[in-house]
């Protein structure tokens, strides 16, 4: 058990925690920031596994411009006093929905804890050579998230548009 | 050098995603669902970097950059969506959205 392995472990807890708190929130706003410890945890876990581009990615995309269109809707919704359906969060209606996602966890954590055990012995995978994946065998993919882009901001704005 | 085992990572993946199902299946408010949709994607991201990592390849980040790429894309659909149905529903409950036909 070396340093880095523990750093993993705390990561880890820290990102089930903050989301299961995100995710039961009352306060919108409250979900959010919860939301943004778990991507921030999410962004060390993928530091230690040799992945420094796409940590810095997550922090700069998801924590960052996400989460931010997320506040600005709360903030034009005026919905960050309370949640209009408080009485939808009440510990009984967890029980049924809380069964099947844990039947779902049973089944995942078999297919991985079964399969073929291996230790993770990581190599940094420095920028230059994704960027040289990207725009060389995934070139194809890079074209088709630039349609893909172009057609979400054409469907937004078409839909802002609509309404007046 | 850092050694996890390869479990620890996807297992992890999987609580995420797991959490993330449970919140899109309990909550019914649209910016909570939006929220849970996020951190599902967030999850299998981080499969497909713990699976990139395993074999010291770039494929991994490289799909984790198509998924922040749609995950970006489809939060501003989503969140457009969702001024629509509040300018005409003046809630943001998916059971009051449910009942719309046609």
């Amino acid at each position: 058990m070396n340093f880095p392995f523990i750093l993993f472990l705390i990561a880890s807890f820290v990102a089930l925690g903050s989301t299961a708190l995100a995710i039961t929130g009352r306060h919108a706003v409250h979900a959010l920031l919860y939301l943004i410890l778990s991507l921030l945890s999410v962004a060390v876990i993928f530091f230690l596994l040799g992945a420094p581009f796409i940590a810095a990615l997550e922090v700069i995309i998801y924590a960052g411009a996400i989460i931010v269109l997320f506040l600005f809707i709360i903030m034009m919704l005026n919905m960050g006093t309370r949640d209009h359906n408080s009485d939808w969060i009440q510990p009984v209606n967890w029980v049924g929905p809380g069964v099947m996602a844990a039947l779902l966890l049973a089944v995942l954590g078999t297919a991985i804890f079964q399969g073929n055990p291996g230790i993770l012995d990581t190599r940094v995978v420095t920028p230059q050579e994704v960027g040289i994946s990207l725009f060389g065998p995934y070139m194809i993919g890079v074209q088709l998230a630039a349609m893909m882009l172009l057609a979400g901001l054409v469907g937004a704005t078409h839909l802002r548009k609509r309404d007046h | 050098m850092l050694t996890a085992p390869l479990e620890y990572g996807l297992f992890l993946a999987a609580m995420l995603f797991t959490m993330g199902f449970l919140g899109l299946l309990v909550r019914r408010n649209l910016i909570f669902m939006l929220i849970c949709v996020e951190v599902m994607l967030n999850a299998a991201g981080l499969a497909f970097i713990v699976a990139g990592a395993r074999w010291g390849q770039p494929d991994g980040q490289i799909m984790m950059i198509f998924i922040l790429t749609m995950a970006a894309a489809e939060v501003a659909v989503g969140l457009a969506l969702i001024l629509s149905i509040y300018r005409r529903t003046k809630t943001l409950d998916a059971d009051v959205v449910s009942q719309m036909h046609g």
